[in-house]
């Protein structure tokens, strides 16, 4: 504080009270933000409520009309689907995202055409790159497939992926690049173990995110992976999927369906809450020591 | 190592000082720099002596860090660079694409202005370096690394933390460890650039009792805008100007008697 602050200086009491117009707006917005989050979960929550019991991790989606039952093989189908497309999406994203951030300094004009496909890539709708992937698997083969669902989700993926290693890559100082190959070390070892360091959190962040998204999608997976009654973790076979089970279940007319719905959507909301609060996590610790 | 692969010199010697000159570690002979269209050093030739100490010297600008960085070819990261010329080093020319710059880099190592910690732990930041030139045992890799932080006078400060991030020291013990990590891999040749100029009085100090010890060893070429320390610290002194060397000799002769006026004007202050 200082002299000019006084009481009868009328700047400090207009910026103050600007100051206090601001607050309090974007405390409402923010309130307003977690209002729906908040509501969502209760309403899941309550109208699911009679479906959750241990059953609901144990046993599988019953037939229409027949009470109890639960979404063990939605939710392992959906954890295979993610694994697949993590696989396949994390080390292609990383590579491509890695030549962008790091090598295509060399090749500006490739780097600018490489970044502008993926862009394009990265705003495809995902039902496009569903049927992508049909046409790719699933028409030739004659059958739907898990592998399907899991390479259109992968599809989604390397994208994202692929932007997040470019831009955390390219935040990495130039200084840091030099001292390491200023030490003799090749240019990608230095690559692996100074730039991928130094960008590690950042781009972990960004796949978390691209996990968190992927496991909403549902449209690719109707024309891949499809849907199954029973558990199955076979590669080859149509398997369950919590989006596709909740939207099926909620549209059927059966009340039980209808619960299961809803308590997979209240699982499925925790899941992308806990994988948006881990990289949330990730990026604090992040700032806090670099 | 050995003085004997140097080639004959090109030119005649300047005139024989009182003692015999050192042989010459690096040979700069019209040696031409560009940045994308614009020439930033011009015609450069230049004898950097084995075993002492070179400043470099020269208002802003000037191409001093330019100079320091075609010693080991750091400037090809960026591909709109480019130099010309030639840099003897033990009789090859470290400007000819044939030659292994990773490894001439591990003879000719370089610290910046800004101290550049790896992320990763003190202990990692030095043996980073080794690792790849050497294959140490644990004990031998200890050593090294004691050995070098030893040499910065960095060990006592830091030896009970030798597994915490190298991010977490201050501005001049990142320094010190910077320096640390390249004469770990035991290069020949140290090129410093502007080492102090973002350290307190007292991790300058420090930095350059430590450089002044460096030339029992090895051969030193230093960026320096502070006229004190090259007094202090150098044994030849180079006088850039605009891309140019103007003027390069022994330090005593190059402050007590410049034989150009640029370098005079700049030397007492009067520049500009
Ligand atoms: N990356 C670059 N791109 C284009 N021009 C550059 C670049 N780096 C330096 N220059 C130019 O080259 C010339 C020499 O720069 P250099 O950094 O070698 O000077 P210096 O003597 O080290 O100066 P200082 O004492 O300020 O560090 C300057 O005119 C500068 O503007
Ligand atoms: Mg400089």
């Amino acid at each position: 504080m200082n002299g000019l602050d006084g009481p009868d200086n009328p700047l400090p009491r207009r910026r103050r009270r600007l100051d206090r117009v601001m607050m309090t707006s974007m405390t409402l917005l923010t309130v307003l933000g977690v209002f729906w989050v908040v509501w969502i979960l209760l309403t899941t929550l309550e109208r699911g409520f009679e479906a959750f019991s241990p059953d609901l991790f144990l046993k599988d989606t019953p037939p229409p009309g027949v009470a109890g039952g639960g979404l063990r093989n939605a939710f392992v189908g959906s954890l295979e689907l993610l694994a697949v497309a993590l696989a396949i999406g994390t080390p292609v994203g990383l590579l491509a995202g890695t030549w962008l951030g790091e090598f295509a300094r060399r090749h500006p004009m490739a780097g600018a055409v490489v970044r502008f496909l993926n862009d394009i890539l990265l705003s495809a709708p995902s039902i496009v790159i569903g049927l992508f992937a049909y046409t790719l698997l699933v028409a030739p083969l004659k059958h739907f497939s898990a592998l399907a669902g899991g390479v259109a989700l992968a599809l989604i993926m390397i994208p994202v992926v692929v932007r997040t290693t470019d831009e955390m890559l390219r935040l990495v100082p130039d200084a840091l690049r030099e001292a390491a190959v200023a030490l003799g070390i090749p240019y990608w070892r230095m690559v692996v173990h100074i730039s991928w360091k130094a960008a590690s959190r950042g781009i972990l962040t960004g796949i978390l995110l691209a996990l968190a998204r992927l496991s909403g999608e549902t449209a690719p997976l109707l024309f891949t992976a499809l849907n199954s009654p029973y558990f199955s973790t076979a590669l080859d076979k149509p398997i369950a999927s919590l989006p596709v089970v909740i939207f099926q279940f909620a549209m059927s007319p059966y009340p039980d369906w209808q619960k299961l719905a809803w308590a997979g959507a209240f699982v499925a909301m925790v899941f992308i809450l806990a994988l948006g609060l881990l990289a949330r996590w990730l990026q604090a610790r992040g700032t806090s020591s670099t | 190592m050995s003085d004997t692969v140097l080639l004959p010199t090109e030119r005649p010697d300047p005139p024989a000082a009182a003692e015999p000159a050192p042989p010459a570690v690096l040979r700069v002979r019209g040696l031409d720099f560009w940045y994308g269209g614009y020439k930033a050093l011009k015609n450069i030739h230049l004898d950097i002596p084995q075993r002492r100490i070179t400043a470099f010297i020269g208002p802003s600008g000037c191409g001093k860090s330019t100079l320091l960085r075609t010693f080991n070819r750091i400037y090809e990261l960026y591909p709109e660079q480019r130099a010309t010329g030639e840099i003897l080093f033990h009789g090859r020319n470290l400007l000819d694409p044939q030659i292994d710059v990773a490894a001439i880099r591990a003879r000719i190592g370089m610290v910046f202005q800004k101290p550049t910690p790896f992320p990763m732990t003190i202990y990692e930041n030095i043996a980073f370096g080794v690792r790849m030139y050497e294959k140490l045992d644990k004990a031998e890799m200890e050593a090294r690394v004691e050995w070098a932080l030893r040499k910065t006078a960095l060990w006592d400060e830091v030896k009970d933390k030798l597994q915490q991030s190298g991010l977490g020291l201050s501005g001049g013990q990142q320094q010190r460890l910077c320096i640390a990590r390249a004469i770990a891999v035991k290069p020949e040749v140290i090129l410093l650039d502007e080492p102090t100029s973002a350290l307190d009085p007292i991790s300058t100090a420090k930095v350059e009792e430590l450089v002044a010890e460096l030339k029992e060893e090895y051969t030193v070429a230093i960026v320096t805008h502070n006229m004190q320390q090259a007094a202090r610290l150098s044994d030849y002194t180079a006088f850039m100007y605009l891309g140019e060397l103007v003027e390069f000799g022994e330090t005593d002769q190059i402050f007590v008697q410049p034989r150009h006026k640029q370098t005079e004007d700049y030397i007492t202050g009067r520049f500009g």
